[in-house]
């Protein structure tokens, strides 16, 4: 059994050339290292998963008293934020043979993508407050001159028939701060020394932002282009190359 | 802001060593690398550093006289484009952004040369 995902935290952008000369943009993370606080089984919670904790420095008088229970119990350094990751069942794990799996208090580092191209951040976006419709819907908004209304909503329905404004009008309100799941970043690099994941394009949140990263659970199909620029068709290649020699 | 220390050693991890120190001012060769369908080949772009940009994005700008009409071409430092620089000569400049060549022709847009020492 592993473990599908770990935690992390943004650190910023910049940016990648890759053997063919092009530029890609890269969002550096810091994942992990993470340790497992807790097992859930099948058999007591119902599912299978692990509870894992990003190794943060914590201040002992911020732990209460129940985490301190919670984290002496798997023997664990005390983390700031805990979440929880579906397990993978063994690849070779046939009729009773019990795979070493995984156990409470085992480091998780960022080499469980060591196999993986492509991974999903979920994130905590960037919170906006209270936004207008023209940020936060992507409304026109009013004329600029002809006795100015700039940054209005207009009308919001028509008058005595239905006399109610419908369900599901755009209107202002709170804006971002919301949970956003990224699916399929190209993974750019992974850094052991420094527990990095460089991943190609943006992820939601400030930096410093915590997020969770998993191995993309639909990475876009095998083909051409698959795994970046250096890949190629070889039943094309080989009809190119017998073309040539006409 | 600073830059945030792991940003700090991930930058001199992607950074490119085998460039010579050029600043503006100095005439240089870049030799580009040109694809031509399978083939690749080196192209000389040869000019004054009109500007340079500092940073893990860094760039810098040449511009020369091509036929009577000014060229510019700006690399990145990190391109894989850009395959060797051979620093020729140096100018006296005075400031770091020679975009004032921009509007200078012919022997107006003399500059004196001095010799600089590599810092």
């Amino acid at each position: 059994m592993s473990v599908q995902g770990i935690l992390g935290k943004k650190v910023g952008m910049t940016q990648m050339f890759d053997e063919k000369g092009d530029v890609h943009p890269i969002t550096v993370l810091k994942a992990g290292p993470c340790v497992i606080t807790q097992l859930k089984t099948l058999a007591k919670d119902g599912y299978d998963a692990a509870q894992i904790g990003y190794v943060d420095f914590v201040k002992a008088s911020k732990v209460n008293k129940a985490m301190t229970g919670h984290f002496a119990k798997s023997n664990v350094p005390p983390v700031r934020i805990l979440k929880e990751v579906p397990l993978e069942a063994p690849a070779t794990g046939e009729n009773g043979e019990q795979a070493e799996g995984v156990k409470a208090g085992d480091r998780i580092l960022v080499d469980i993508f060591a196999d993986d191209k492509f991974v999903d951040i979920i994130g905590t976006s960037k919170g906006r407050g209270f936004a207008g419709v023209i940020r936060r819907h992507g409304f026109g908004g009013g004329p600029k001159s002809h006795g100015h209304m700039f940054q209005v909503q207009g009308s919001i329905g028509a008058s005595s028939f239905p006399s109610r404004v419908f369900p599901g009008q755009r209107m202002p309100g709170h804006m971002g701060h919301d949970q956003v799941t990224v699916r399929n970043l190209r993974i750019r690099g992974i850094d052991l020394d420094d527990n990095l994941l460089l991943v190609e394009g943006a992820v939601p949140g400030p930096r410093d932002g915590y997020v969770l990263i998993s191995k993309a659970k639909a990475p876009p199909r095998e083909r051409r282009g698959f795994g970046g620029s250096g890949t190629i068709d070889p039943l094309k290649a080989s009809k190119k190359a017998s073309a040539k020699k006409k | 802001m600073s830059i945030h220390p792991i940003m700090q050693k991930l930058a001199a991890k992607l950074e490119r060593t085998d460039i010579p120190a050029f600043a503006p001012g100095d005439t240089v060769r870049v030799q580009v690398k040109i694809r031509e369908g399978e083939k690749e080949r080196l192209q000389a772009f040869e000019g004054i550093v009109i500007a340079c940009r500092k940073g893990p994005q860094g760039s810098f700008t040449v511009r020369k006289m091509s036929f009577g009409q000014g060229v510019e071409r700006i690399f990145p430092y990190n391109s894989k484009v850009v395959d060797k620089v051979e620093k020729i000569r140096s100018y006296e400049v005075r400031r770091a952004k020679l975009f004032y060549l921009r509007g200078l022709r012919g022997k107006a847009a003399r500059l004196r040369e001095v010799e600089r020492r590599a810092s």
